[in-house]
């Protein structure tokens, strides 16, 4: 029994350190560069421990691009799509849940695929929609293939669908209109699944590259991740102090605001039923 | 994509009562308020569903289609115009080396870090789900690089890879292994990004695995243990088990996520050396919006379309038999 | 229809300017400049600071300077506007893209904007050897700009260490292998210090030029519809340049990374670079120790392929907006001008009489190592270019690459690479 006892203690260290290894392993690469950002350029690849301490990287990097600028797009950019995916999709999803209207079940099919044929594997087609519709180079162009999205739908559908009829018809013999029932009764209750697609969507659209690289031109509409790519690739040399400097402050107020929330964001997860 | 799964058999459910409800509608029309008549029905739904319905339609059902017949046609090119070319398209691409490299990559780039990811997203969920110190660090560690976007994190990992001073290289001095050109190899340089897309996607798997983990009623684990179950068995005949429709969930995002991003290629590599580390979508892109040939472009892409498809009938098919609901 | 529209649009608003006042059109005349670096980078500023100058000098003129990181990016943006209908006024691209985006129908001639005497001088003011990829077909379809060649850079101090005479760089390739193997340091089986580095991502094709030129072969003919990667001479200096790394074991295996390169050199990683001119400033403000600027070693013969980027006039543009440009790219390569932006930057300035104004001059006695661009001129020629370059040089470069990592023989490597050219050639003969 105390054998027993001994081998699943020294077990369980084994795997608290192979945890705690993992772990280590996985935040290196950010030290890493955190380290790199804030030593001067002649020490970014070299381990002192006296090496001085800097921000200059940062006013640097601050300085030479105007990342001021792509941060506001990356705003506007993100709460635009965020705004009008929750419109869309409530409405769709509504219609989906409680309205049996003709043709719905290939409607559904037809949303559905976009799961599987997302727009940034048309790019192709879809850049060619926006130069004959003349919004090459706009922020609006960057979000509007991505606001009707299945994924929304299909999870406010779901939880719309829980939603018990009485509530609805409750609210119906109080004359009130499908609108008003849907942002009275359907809306509140889905309030968990709106906070867990929001935030997928925000860091979505934060991170995106392909679709706003070949659709954007110039500073007034590059995103925060577009402008660090032009930033960082050069033909002239790379100084890697900067470029790390940059690469930390794109991701730093998605990076802050996560690790703020973490728990809301596990938590709404798994209260939206995502599993 | 429990997403889809779902959907289908809900869809079998609701196909019976739906289909009542439509012609009971005139004997129900008693218990319905006067302004949902029949016809109403119809012409709300359809009116909800219009905004998003029309920017599906244009930005994922019109480009689909779109590129499947510009994938007859040649490339305009100055005062050249398009022209029908039949299957000229295709049987170029046959004959192009670099399509099956980038096809060949892309699935020994999928088939390696879909397992890889899904393996070490659950270990990490497992390890964070128990009552060790730290686990908050631990949490964090694995899930910060999700948050960022790839990049950044492909930038951050330019520089890990630099030949000789890269922190790769300085750690593996420590044990004597000489420098590498890892980005610069060809043997390397697909492993090298198929380690940044892992490291990336763990961890935001890791958080659905948890929650799952969270879920499952804590009676199990006494049960087992009052058993004397040993912890592997009850992994293997229990939790994994529990977790499938997870696994479904995540495999199914892995996958799109293996055709669908390729920043890291752009920013690490750009295909190279020799067409090593060249993707399907990074392929389409560069014959795309590089050598202007859209035409062909739009050829590589149904593939591209096509293999997505395959993949997800492939997926129902099997997973409807495989998978027991909790 | 938009197009016409806006066609529409733009007449009426012509109209009623013309109507109003003329000075009303004489007055804002706005020009959109693409240009190839990071943004940020100190280039930026010094172009900040000549569109500035310039609008000050010019008023009713404004420039507009958007910076959209590599050249290859630059294109492909330039490329993507233009075919948006909203193309750059000017950009700045690689000379070699002439036939690309000729045959895109995105560009045009410079020729008819030349012709007072004045004009026609200034022409014929640049070094011939820029002037190469810049005229086909009996015309001028790019001016010289951000050009550069291929020049070796060395550590003197690494050279002290080797036992070797610090102020002497190797002058052949024979030299190159012997320096090198002094050079190359190794602690067991690591290589702490490589002797020779020639980058190989980004551009390949235009540093192997540095090897092929010194063999004394060309790679393409003068109209850009045939290439000779197959040549023996071709195969041979791609040999060599294998060997550097898998024979002799001083320059490093696999595809070295274009853009840190000079870092390299600054970690003291390889003891001797090739990069271009255009990292003069760099190298200069950036290496912590005694460096040394020499032409690239010859062989049969020696030279290099000039490089970098011309200005090139778009499609679309209104005939003010063209005069305006034109105006613009006069006072940009001026020879004051061509001077300032050499020494500013390190790209070679584009025209003889730059280098005899008592700035350069200045300069040069300074920093001798700026003139050596400049000597190599003599021996430069043409960058690859063909049509549909991109396709072209991609196929070498896939080529160039598979042979550094081995997984090709030299000669199978340029064999795949001209059988892959003269298929994407074939519609142009």
């Amino acid at each position: 029994m105390n054998a027993l006892r001994s081998r699943r203690s020294f077990v369980a260290a084994l795997e608290t350190g192979g945890a705690w290894l993992l772990a280590a392993l996985w935040i290196l690469p950010l030290l890493y560069a955190f380290w790199a950002a804030v030593h001067p350029s002649a020490y970014s690849a070299s381990f002192v421990l006296d090496a001085p301490l800097t921000l200059d990287n940062f006013v640097r990097a601050w300085k030479a691009a105007p990342f001021a600028r792509y941060f506001l797009n990356t705003f506007l950019l993100v709460t635009m799509i965020l705004g009008v995916q929750f419109v869309l999709c409530t409405l769709a999803a509504y219609a989906f849940s409680r309205y049996a209207f003709l043709g719905h079940r290939l409607a559904f099919v037809l949303v559905l695929l976009q799961l599987m044929i997302m727009p940034d594997v048309l790019v192709v087609e879809n850049y060619r929609t926006m130069s004959a519709l003349g919004i090459v180079d706009t922020i609006p162009a960057i979000g509007l293939p991505y606001m009707a999205s299945a994924f929304g739908i299909f999870l406010l559908r779901q939880t719309f669908k829980t939603v018990p009829r009485e509530l609805d018809e409750a609210a119906r013999v109080e004359g009130a209109g499908p609108i008003q029932i849907l942002l009275k009764v359907y809306v509140p209750l889905a309030k968990p699944v709106y906070i867990a697609y929001g935030l997928v969507s925000v860091s979505y659209h934060w991170n995106n590259f392909l679709w706003p690289l070949i659709i954007t031109n110039s500073v007034s509409t590059r995103p925060l991740t577009v402008g660090l790519q032009i930033f960082a690739s050069s033909d002239q040399g790379i100084d890697w102090s900067v470029i790390t400097a940059a690469t930390l402050m794109t991701a730093a107020p998605l990076l802050i605001a996560f690790l703020l929330f973490q728990r809301q964001f596990v938590q709404s997860f798994m209260r939206a039923g995502i599993r | 994509m429990t997403l889809a799964r779902d959907t289908l058999n809900e869809n079998r459910e609701e196909a019976r009562p739906s289909s009542r409800r439509v012609p009971s509608a005139a004997t129900g029309r008693m218990r319905r308020p006067a302004h949902v008549r029949r016809w109403d029905v119809h012409i709300h739904g359809w009116l909800l569903l219009l905004p998003a319905a029309v920017l599906l339609a244009t930005f994922t059902h019109f480009p689909a289609v779109a590129t499947v017949i510009d994938s007859f046609f040649s490339t305009p090119k100055g005062p050249r115009h398009s022209v029908f070319v039949g299957l000229d398209n295709y049987q170029a691409m046959i004959s192009d080396p670099i399509f099956w490299r980038s096809l060949d990559n892309n699935l020994v780039y999928a088939l390696s870090t879909i397992p890889l990811t899904i393996a070490l997203a659950m270990t990490m969920a497992l390890a964070v789900n128990r009552k060790l110190a730290g686990r908050g660090f631990m949490r964090m560690s694995f899930f910060t690089p999700t948050v960022m976007p790839m990049i950044a994190v492909a930038n951050i990992w330019l520089f890990f890879y630099s030949p000789g001073y890269g922190l790769l290289d300085r750690l593996l001095a420590l044990f004597g292994i000489p420098a590498h050109n890892w980005l610069g190899s060809e043997q390397t340089a697909l492993a090298c990004l198929i380690a940044v897309a892992v490291w990336k996607d763990a961890g935001f798997f890791m958080i659905f695995y948890l929650a799952a983990l969270q879920q499952m009623p804590p009676q199990l684990a006494e049960a087992a243990a009052i058993e004397g179950a040993s912890r592997w068995y009850f992994f293997r005949r229990v939790t994994f088990p529990l977790l499938m429709p997870t696994t479904l969930f995540v495999l199914i995002n892995a996958i799109i996520n293996s055709f669908r991003l390729v920043d890291h290629v752009i920013v690490m590599t750009r295909g190279g050396p020799n067409n090593t580390t060249s993707l399907l979508l990074f392929y389409i892109y560069e014959v795309g919006f590089k050598f202007w040939d859209t035409a062909y472009a739009a050829s590589l892409t149904v593939v591209l379309l096509v293999l997505l498809a395959v993949l997800a009938v492939g997926q129902f098919t099997f997973f409807d038999r495989r998978i027991h609901y909790q | 229809m938009r197009i016409t529209r806006r066609k529409y649009l733009a007449t009426m608003a012509g109209t009623a300017a013309a109507v109003l006042s003329p000075a009303v059109l004489a007055k804002e005349v706005e020009l959109s400049l693409y240009y190839p670096v990071a943004v940020g980078g100190p280039i930026t500023k010094i172009i900040d600071g000549y569109a500035a100058a310039f609008e000050k000098e010019n008023p009713g003129i404004k420039v507009r300077a958007i910076y959209a990181g590599t050249y290859q990016d630059t294109l492909v943006k330039s490329l993507t506007a233009f075919k948006s209908g909203e193309p750059p006024n000017i950009a700045v691209l690689l000379s070699t893209d002439m036939f690309t985006l000729i045959d895109e129908g995105a560009v045009d001639p410079f020729d008819d904007l030349v012709k007072s005497d004045a004009d026609k001088a200034w022409l014929k003011s640049f070094y011939p050897a820029f002037m190469e990829n810049s005229q086909t077909g009996g015309k001028t379809w790019g001016i010289p700009f951000q050009r550069s060649t291929i020049v070796m850079y060395w550590n003197k101090d690494a050279f002290k260490q080797a036992g070797l005479d610090p102020e002497k760089a190797p002058d052949n390739w024979d030299e190159l292998v012997a320096f090198g193997r002094k050079l190359t340091k190794r602690e067991g089986n690591a290589t702490t210090q490589w002797g020779v580095q020639i980058p190989s991502t980004g551009f390949p094709y235009w540093l192997f030029q540095g090897l092929t030129t010194a063999n004394n072969v060309r790679l393409m003919n003068q109209a850009g519809t045939e290439t000779y990667f197959d040549k023996p001479e071709v195969i041979e200096a791609l040999q060599f340049w294998v060997d550097l790394s898998r024979k002799y074991e001083i320059h490093p295996p696999g595809a070295v990374e274009w853009g840190t390169t000079p870092k390299d050199f600054f970690e003291r990683k390889t003891a001797i670079m090739w990069t271009t001119t255009g990292n003069l400033t760099n190298v200069r403000k950036n290496a912590p120790f005694p460096f040394g600027v020499a032409m690239l070693p010859g062989h049969k013969g020696r030279g290099s392929p000039t490089g970098g980027g011309n200005f090139y006039f778009f499609r679309k543009m209104t005939p003010e907006q063209r005069a305006a440009a034109f105006k613009f790219v006069k006072w940009m390569t001026t020879p004051e001008r061509a001077a300032d932006w050499g020494i500013a930057t390190g790209y070679v300035a584009v025209r003889p009489d730059a280098w005899e104004t008592p700035a350069m001059k200045k300069y040069v006695a300074d920093f001798p190592a700026a003139e050596v661009a400049r000597d190599q001129l003599k021996f430069a020629v043409a960058e690859l270019s063909t049509h549909d370059n991109q396709r072209v040089t991609k196929a070498l470069n896939d080529g160039i690459q598979a042979a550094l990592n081995g997984t090709k023989t030299p000669t199978q490597a340029m064999k795949d690479a001209q059988q892959e050219s003269a298929r994407i050639l074939r519609p142009y003969r």
